[in-house]
């Protein structure tokens, strides 16, 4: 005991006083304040994905159209790496010193202690060799992926391509597709992107503060497993699409065909078309920006973005309408001049050739457009020219029943509508009141504003096939190993016909390939029933229009063709659409007494010019623009012309160059011949 | 001899052996898990730094015994003799030590083992300390004897200071808390908190205002005591000596510290943030303690310490371990642990009628309250980093050895206290 005693408590004091703040400062950080647990879990926790494998997609007959190839990407882990053989790793892998030194540098800054990418996409043969001497490149691995093949190389439209996801479709998807992660951009894959892509898997590990994984988190509480895609059934038939690409190559145009009893689509050609595995793979982006830049557009999907006027192909449909209706017999006959008068107009039939006294199965066969005119106008004027609009809107709905100007909702994406011109079009074009049936009667043979896309000419075939009913047409046919088959698929939609009317018309197509425009392309054996079509087209010469069903008795095939820029459909769509039709029927295709070969139509080259395509582009684009400034009509009136004389020249030419250049006799015979169809 | 042995283990102060054997044993299980090695895991391997713990553990315990053995005189007779040894020792680790983190600390031993001089400075200087104040007619009051203490205690400061050891260094100051008992003015202690606070506060704010701020304060006590000169003679001073300091503590920040001073100042105080680099290992090891919440994530389950995010969580973090897996309730048991200590110590002290023991207890009260607040300070983030670590539970076999002799050593005269010294 001293004087100074009672200082214990002042000492005490401090101490009690400094230990209770320091624990007063661990209670709030432990217990009140809940943000370092967060950083504790985010400084371990690594969430991986587990990527299923993308659905594979098979043909009709079960052959592989998509399927997924293992390769193999090297890892390294530049911690791991001892002193090895650079050069034989080198030359295993197929880089050089430099190419090796640049990698490995670059593995090292993003993590060197873990491992990442250091070569891509190894080829199964490379890897197999390199896996053998892997133990002698101590810190290298090699990491399974997978990339689609297309092991035909067919139907690259349909099948479209992946793509890493945009930022926008990052934002659509509400998070669901992170950076890097790939997405169907076109094609089947797009369409069916949720059913490809199976079900994610995710695998939260614990690593320590190298990044070296240490075990599941929560003993894998918060783990899934991967759920591959779905497979999918399409309704191509391979071997029909190969036959069908071959035919239309060098070509532009395309090719549906449809199996009228479920509205599977059997072909879907779209010409220029371009090999699926060029949009995989180390050269994607060189590919990708070759395609874009290329004027023939091969990623134009014409069965469902081309439009086109169809032509005589849509005469059948104006005879249907007009036997519903009433207003017509089929053994009334009309007797053709060769120029029909509407109003103040003419009606052209082929050329100015008269074809006497026709009925309705001789106007199909022998595509009289007076017939159809006096038809057409009989319709529109059947309440009196003052209900004009009336009939005519009434006549339309009629056109649309079968599909025509409105999407089909084809289980693919960017299809087209098509065109039926609605009487607020011609009120703007002209003025209300100021049209009649004579001013819109080019409609009456598939002209004027109508247009379709290939797949709409292929679905009214379908339905004329059916006698009176389509299926929606449709690329998928099953999804999954369940085949499931979408409901909206197995339902009839009616078109408003009733199936006793279509026989005069099926008649008429008959006697078309019998012995009408397209009797060239007859087919041994089977009754195909069809119709050509030869359709205007502002980018030079005509539209080249097939449209058939076959067998006449319980069709099997409806087929629709377009050849672009070739002229008459007899020459050029119609024998492509009866290899078609045969090689379905039959699986072969026998010699034709007409003497026309699949290697003929094959090797032939109906490109158009690149120049004079590429300039026609321009000027409609150059008219575009005057249309939309609303110059006077004088103006237009000189483009027009200007227009016209140089597509006629151009035609003439074409025409020219492409007969002298054909050694066949036969195609004489086809050119002098008869008619425009 | 028989009566003599019995009483003698009577009067050992058991609590304080079970207290020191409790932490140890803490100490020893959390080093267990901070260093935790699969391919190793028993907790004995000799192999591991846990099984050279257990070691340490064991040697301290044996050297713990023999210190009770010793006739208590001759440990006040020898701490001058042993206070040499320990200066030669700093000034030949300063010549052949070995260079480890930057530090001179160590004297290479062979067989893998290091000693640490500055371990035992403390003890050294706590004797000697002790038996200097003791002396008859020492007062520290007087300057003279205020003087002597100083160099004895300054004198290794200035050695360890030399390696440079600041952490160690600082532990010395803890012994104004000994002085203060003592009889030193409670002004050096007042003047200590008020220089620390100044500090702090002119690095953080602007100098101007907390002259303002100082001058305000003096114009209120000069209003209040009006009468009494001394007192404003005093305030006036302590003003002028404030405002002086205050201006040089930037010259003592830019010139005097350390470039890695000054840095973990400025992370501490919150002036610059730097989690990947400088702040890292505060980061973490506010993370590890922060993600323990109430209960702890386990034994061997921190997720901070198994996968090693925290740098040296062995040694100077190993509190970081506590408060991971052991939750808030390990922490509060770890300290409440030391405070029993502390304060049994004190206890201790204030019960001996000799004041060498007293003025030697006051001297491991201080060391140890320093050691504990500033190491357990550090991990959560209140004081700077600077190395020091938690007595009996940071590994390290100098820094536990040189604790137990300290705590045994006042075990020993305590157990003696009946009888005069």
């Amino acid at each position: 005991m001293n004087k100074f005693f009672e200082r214990r408590y002042v000492v005490t004091g401090i101490f009690i006083a400094i230990i209770l703040a320091l624990l007063g400062r661990l209670y709030y950080i432990q217990i009140v304040d809940d943000k370092y647990e967060i950083y504790a879990n985010s400084n371990v926790r690594r969430t991986t994905i587990l990527y299923p494998a993308r659905g594979p997609i098979l043909d009709r007959n079960g052959k592989i159209l998509v399927q997924n190839e293992p390769i193999y990407d090297v890892t390294v882990n530049p911690k791991e790496v001892k002193p090895f053989d650079t050069m034989l790793f080198c030359k295993m892998i197929g880089i050089d010193k430099e190419g090796f030194d640049k990698r490995f540098t670059k593995a090292k800054k993003q993590s060197p202690n873990t491992a990442s990418v250091f070569e891509k996409q190894l080829s199964v043969q490379l890897y197999a060799s390199l896996q053998e001497k892997l133990f002698e490149f101590p810190g290298f691995a090699i990491v399974p992926r997978t990339i689609r093949t297309y092991p035909d190389s067919v139907a690259a439209q349909f099948l479209g391509f992946i793509g890493e996801v945009t930022d926008r479709d990052i934002k659509r998807s509400n998070g669901y597709y992170r950076l890097g992660d790939y997405i169907g951009v076109t094609g089947v894959e797009k369409a069916y992107e949720n059913v490809l892509r199976g079900q994610r898997g995710v695998q939260v590990q614990m690593v320590d503060s190298h990044g070296v994984p240490k075990g599941s988190f929560a003993n894998g509480a918060l783990d899934t497993v991967p759920r591959s895609g779905e497979r999918l059934t399409s309704s191509l038939d391979v071997d029909l699409q190969r036959l069908g690409e071959k035919l239309m190559q060098n070509k532009l145009g395309s090719i549906v065909a449809i199996e009228p009893s479920s509205g599977e689509i059997l072909c879907y050609v779209s010409s220029p078309t371009y090999d699926p595995n060029l949009m995989v793979g180390r050269q994607r982006g060189n590919n990708l920006a070759k395609m874009y830049n290329n004027p023939y557009k091969p990623f134009f999907i014409r069965p469902i973005q081309a439009q086109y006027p169809p032509g005589s192909s849509f005469k059948p449909l104006s005879a249907l309408i007009a036997l519903q209706e009433g207003i017509i017999n089929p053994s009334e006959t009309f007797y053709c001049t060769g120029n029909y008068r509407a109003g103040n107009r003419i009606v052209h039939c082929n050329h100015g050739e008269a074809h006497g006294t026709v009925n309705m199965a001789r106007a199909v066969a022998e595509s009289c457009n007076g017939y159809f005119s006096m038809v057409f106008q009989r319709i529109v004027d059947r309440y009196g020219v003052k209900n004009t609009e009336a009939n005519f809107t009434a006549w339309r709905n009629n056109v649309m029943k079968f599909g025509l100007g409105a999407r089909l909702d084809l289980d693919m994406p960017a299809e087209s509508r098509g065109n039926v011109p609605t009487p607020l079009h011609y009120d703007n074009v002209y003025h209300k009141g100021g049209w009649r049936s004579s001013t819109i009667v080019p409609l009456a043979i598939g002209q004027g504003e109508l247009l379709a896309t290939p797949l709409q000419m292929a679905n009214l075939e379908c339905t004329i096939a059916n006698r009176g009913f389509y299926y929606k047409p449709h690329l998928i046919k099953a999804i999954g190993t369940k085949n499931v088959i979408k409901k909206e698929y197995v339902e009839k939609n009616y078109v408003g016909i009733d199936s006793g009317y279509f026989e005069p018309v099926i008649n008429g197509m008959q006697a078309v390939v019998e012995n009408g425009t397209a009797r060239r392309s007859k087919i041994p054996d089977i009754i195909m029933c069809g119709k050509t079509g030869t359709a205007q087209n502002p980018h030079g010469e005509d539209n080249s229009v097939f449209v058939a069903f076959a067998p006449r008795d319980n069709p099997k095939i409806a087929i629709a063709v377009v050849v672009e820029n070739s002229g008459e459909g007899a020459h050029w769509a119609a024998p492509i659409a009866s290899f078609i039709v045969e090689k379905y029927l039959k699986g072969k295709i026998s010699p034709r007494e007409s003497g026309i070969t699949v290697d003929y139509y094959a090797n032939a080259n109906r490109l158009p010019d690149l120049s004079l395509y590429a300039q026609d582009l321009q000027k409609e684009r150059r008219r575009d623009s005057i249309r939309a400034a609303k110059v006077d009509s004088i103006k237009k009136f000189k483009a027009d012309s200007i227009k016209k004389f140089k597509a006629d020249s151009i035609k003439k030419e074409r025409r020219e160059s492409a007969y002298s250049n054909k050694p066949a006799n036969w195609i004489k015979s086809l050119t002098g011949g008869r008619a425009r169809s | 001899m028989s009566t003599q042995q019995r009483s003698f283990f009577f009067n050992v102060d058991w609590l304080t052996v079970f207290l020191y054997l409790v932490l140890c044993t803490i100490g020893w299980f959390n080093i267990h898990a901070a260093v935790f090695d699969v391919n190793h895991p028993s907790i004995v391997d000799a192999s591991t730094n846990y099984g050279k713990q257990f070691i340490f553990i064991c040697v301290s315990v044996v050297i713990g015994i023999v210190i009770l053995l010793l006739e208590s005189r001759f440990i006040a007779a020898l701490a001058p003799a042993f206070y040499v040894v320990i200066v030669l020792l700093l000034i030949l680790v300063l010549v052949i030590g070995r260079n480890v983190g930057g530090n001179q600390a160590w004297i290479n031993m062979g067989g893998g083992f290091r000693l640490q001089p500055s371990e035992f400075a403390k003890f050294a200087t706590c004797l000697l300390l002790a038996r200097y104040l003791s002396g008859t007619n020492i007062r520290v009051t007087e300057p003279k004897s205020f003087l002597t203490a100083a160099v004895i205690i300054g004198f290794p400061m200035l050695l360890i200071m030399l390696q440079p050891d600041t952490g160690s260094t600082l532990v010395f100051c803890s012994l104004i808390f000994v002085l203060y008992r003592e009889g030193l003015s409670p002004y050096f202690l007042v003047i200590a908190g008020l220089f620390i606070t100044l500090f702090v506060t002119s690095l953080l704010y602007n100098p101007l205002y907390i002259i303002l701020i100082l001058a305000v304060i003096t114009a209120f006590i000069i209003f209040l005591f009006k009468r009494n000169r001394q007192l404003i003679k005093t305030v006036i001073i302590g003003l002028a000596i404030s405002i002086a300091f205050i201006f040089s503590v930037k010259f003592i920040y830019t010139h005097v510290l350390k470039k890695h001073q000054t840095e973990r100042i400025n992370i501490l105080l919150g002036i610059t943030t730097d989690l990947k680099g400088k702040g890292y290992n505060v980061n973490q090891s506010k993370i590890a303690i922060g993600s323990g919440k109430m209960w702890g994530k386990g034994y061997l389950h921190g997720t901070q310490t198994q996968y090693s995010f925290v740098p040296e969580q062995s040694t100077d973090f190993i509190f970081c371990t506590v408060g991971e897996e052991w939750g808030f309730a390990g922490s509060l048991t770890v300290i409440s642990l030391f405070m029993f200590l502390i304060l049994r110590v004190i206890l201790i002290a204030e019960r001996q009628r000799s004041p060498f023991t007293r003025i030697y207890g006051y001297g491991v009260a201080s060391v140890l309250f320093f050691h504990v607040v500033i190491n357990i300070g550090m991990t959560i983030g209140v004081v700077p980093v600077i190395g020091i670590p938690l007595p009996f539970i940071s590994y390290g076999g100098s820094s536990l050895l040189s604790f137990t002799m300290l705590l045994f050593t006042l075990i020993k005269l305590d157990s003696n206290r009946k009888s005069n010294v």
